[in-house]
């Protein structure tokens, strides 16, 4: 882990809610760069919810969330418009435009926001869709690829723009362990090469131990998060009943009586 | 299927106070299983039953069928304070009906409809419905802002999705808008045939039919029409995509879904509407001549001169004020219901639903304040 990193994303005293209904409170934790930071919970803890709070799609209900220092939600809509020009977010699904291609799908943020002649776009394109090991594939429309394969366009389109923070929303939910594995492996990738940092959701144990480098706990009864540290430091260390229990799946007691 | 291989039940007395029950044949769901109603009466005509066993023996096959009339047998005997003997049965009845009967019913798990007062229960429609003309009001003026950026030569989307759209309420639409607006032609002209004919008038139903459609039944069939098709295709498109989390995706690069989804269809809706109506038009004077010449032996020369003296281009020009108006309220309807659209597969349909709703109250109401309109300034 790299020791003297700079943070790259603080969420302050963070709370959200949906009307009445609270799903989770007093969460703060920062995220430096280059981190691939884990969002991790059981089900229905609020960790989708957080990633919607930290790509400006829901306003927090109390608390904010600073990049590079910067407030996010208190800032003005352009400037805030301007710093989600940074991010990549590649969804559960994928959430590809359905009635595009592949390539009008990389090619529309491109388009919208450089000046590249569509000679130049398209060689991009080309070379985001191969990166994602999807070449030869810019004329098929996202019904006509298998679910992998739209995750993996999704994160081509993602990194469109050559985003500085890239955001995934349970990149492994509903790949193969192999497909799975593959993608957590170019997200390593793309991290090194690019110099991202990587938030992502999860609870594919697999994944949280092999690429990340921090993360956070989030609890769905307290309604607040446990802890933060890299997972295995949590595994070794941490006493939590919850969190040892997430982490050995379920069989928590056993497993740190053989350590 | 054999006699023997049927499910049967023989209900006899072992002794005076213990009933015995014997299976026989298939015991399957599918083919059938003996109504229990012939048992309870048996029980009921003899006084005095303290115990009911099984004979099996003779059950060649079960399943479910099995186990779901033997519960039946023990709720009722468990009600009438009769002891059961199940070890008769066989052996792996026995071990479904106890694993059934180990978890009993959770208490309030059952859901139960809380009852309100109708006070709260018309205090929450009221906030509901305050609620949703909120959303419609966000929406207009989202929708006007897109609109000015469009004017100001701002709007960002794709000039591709805007012709497809076009084709889509237009070109496409020709056929349904063709027969029914021939249809209406037509019904129009008959029903006013009828009464015109007594008074000898029947050249008459020219006018009738061509004002009737040049300023009315255009504009409103093309409306309706445009509701039941375009509109909930618009809310169903908006919809799926909001579920499958693009518009999300939209929104994080930083594209307004107002300017690349809503606005193109609005302007492609509202500027084919116009087209639709006075082809509609057309052909309605086209079915009402059908009528006039075949049934009402009116010369085709005659029908035409009579229409055309009867009609003049305001008359047209009023009917394409109103569909230009429809056009932007169905395009409206549709798109406010497909960004409303909720998070599953379901609200989808309701979406394209309640958008064809919306669009067929939003044209009547329009219709009839423009009707109003056009009677006080005259024309």
């Amino acid at each position: 882990m790299v020791m003297n990193a700079t943070p790259h994303i603080s969420i302050e005293n963070l709370t959200m809610a949906y009307g009445d209904f609270l799903i989770q409170r007093d969460l703060t934790f920062t995220i430096n760069r280059g981190d691939i930071f884990i969002i991790m919970g059981g089900s229905g803890c609020g960790k989708s919810t957080l990633l919607r709070h930290l790509v400006g799609l829901k306003r927090p209900a109390k608390g904010d969330v600073r990049y590079e220092g910067e407030s996010f939600w208190n800032a003005q809509p352009e400037s805030r418009a301007g710093r989600m020009k940074q991010f990549g977010v590649l969804f559960q699904s994928g959430a590809l435009w359905s009635s595009m291609t592949l390539a009008e799908n990389v090619e529309l943020p491109l388009a919208e926001y450089t000046n590249l002649t569509p000679d130049e776009i398209r060689e991009i394109v080309s070379f985001k869709l191969a990166l994602v090991g999807l070449a030869g594939f810019e004329e098929f429309y996202p019904n006509e690829i298998s679910g992998g394969m739209q995750k993996r366009a999704g994160l081509a389109r993602a990194m469109a723009l050559d985003p500085e923070i890239l955001f995934f929303d349970e990149p492994s939910a509903g790949l193969d362990p192999i497909s799975s594995r593959r993608l957590d492996e170019l997200i390593l990738e793309l991290r090194d090469s690019l110099g991202a940092t990587v938030v992502i959701v999860t609870h594919e144990l697999a994944s949280i131990f092999a690429i990340g480098t921090n993360s956070v706990f989030l609890d769905a009864e307290t309604k607040t998060m446990l802890a933060v540290g890299s997972p295995r430091m949590l595994l070794e260390e941490s006493a939590d009943h919850k969190i040892q229990t997430f982490l050995t799946r379920g069989d928590g007691k056993t497993e740190k009586a053989d350590t | 299927m054999r006699k023997s291989e049927e499910a049967q039940v023989h209900v006899s007395h072992a002794t005076s106070d213990t009933l015995l029950l014997t299976l026989k044949g298939s015991w399957k769901l599918q083919s059938g299983i003996p109504p229990f109603t012939e048992i309870e009466k048996t029980i009921e005509s003899s006084t005095g039953i303290q115990q009911l066993t099984f004979d099996s023996q003779h059950v060649t096959s079960w399943d479910s069928g099995l186990v779901t009339f033997v519960l039946r047998v023990l709720t009722y005997c468990t009600q009438h304070r009769i002891e059961v003997d199940r070890t008769d049965l066989p052996e792996g009845v026995q071990r479904l009906v106890s694993l059934a009967l180990a978890v009993p019913e959770q208490q309030g798990t059952r859901r139960l409809i809380p009852s309100e007062s109708w006070l709260a229960r018309f205090g929450k429609e009221v906030m509901v419905t305050l609620e949703g003309a909120n959303a419609m009001i966000a929406f207009v003026g989202d929708a006007s802002l897109a609109f000015w950026a469009l004017l100001a030569g701002k709007a960002r989307f794709r000039r591709s999705d805007l012709s497809l759209t076009i084709q889509e309420c237009g070109i496409q639409a020709l056929p349904i808008v063709s027969l029914i607006s021939f249809l209406v032609g037509l019904i129009l002209a008959f029903v006013g045939a009828v009464q015109l004919q007594q008074f000898g008038a029947h050249i008459y139903v020219a006018d009738l039919v061509g004002l009737g459609m040049a300023r009315e039944m255009g504009a409103m069939m093309t409306g309706i029409i445009m509701g039941g098709r375009t509109g909930a295709a618009f809310a169903a498109q908006l919809g799926t995509m909001r579920v499958n989390q693009e518009i999300d995706a939209m929104i994080t690069l930083g594209l307004s879904p107002m300017e690349f989804l809503v606005l193109p269809r609005m302007l492609a809706l509202s500027l084919m509407m116009p087209l639709l109506c006075l082809y509609a038009d057309l052909m309605g004077i086209l079915g009402g001549m059908v009528v006039g010449v075949t049934m009402l032996d009116l010369g085709f020369l005659q029908y035409f001169n009579q229409t055309q003296a009867s009609l003049s281009l305001m008359d047209f020009f009023l009917g394409l004020v109103k569909s230009m108006v429809f056009g932007v309220l169905v395009a409206m309807a549709g798109c406010l219901r497909g960004m409303q659209c909720g998070n599953s597969s379901a609200a989808v349909g309701i979406a394209a639903t309640s958008a064809v709703v919306t669009s067929i109250v939003f044209i009547v109401v329009s219709d009839s304040i423009l009707t109003v309109i056009y009677n006080a300034i005259g024309v």
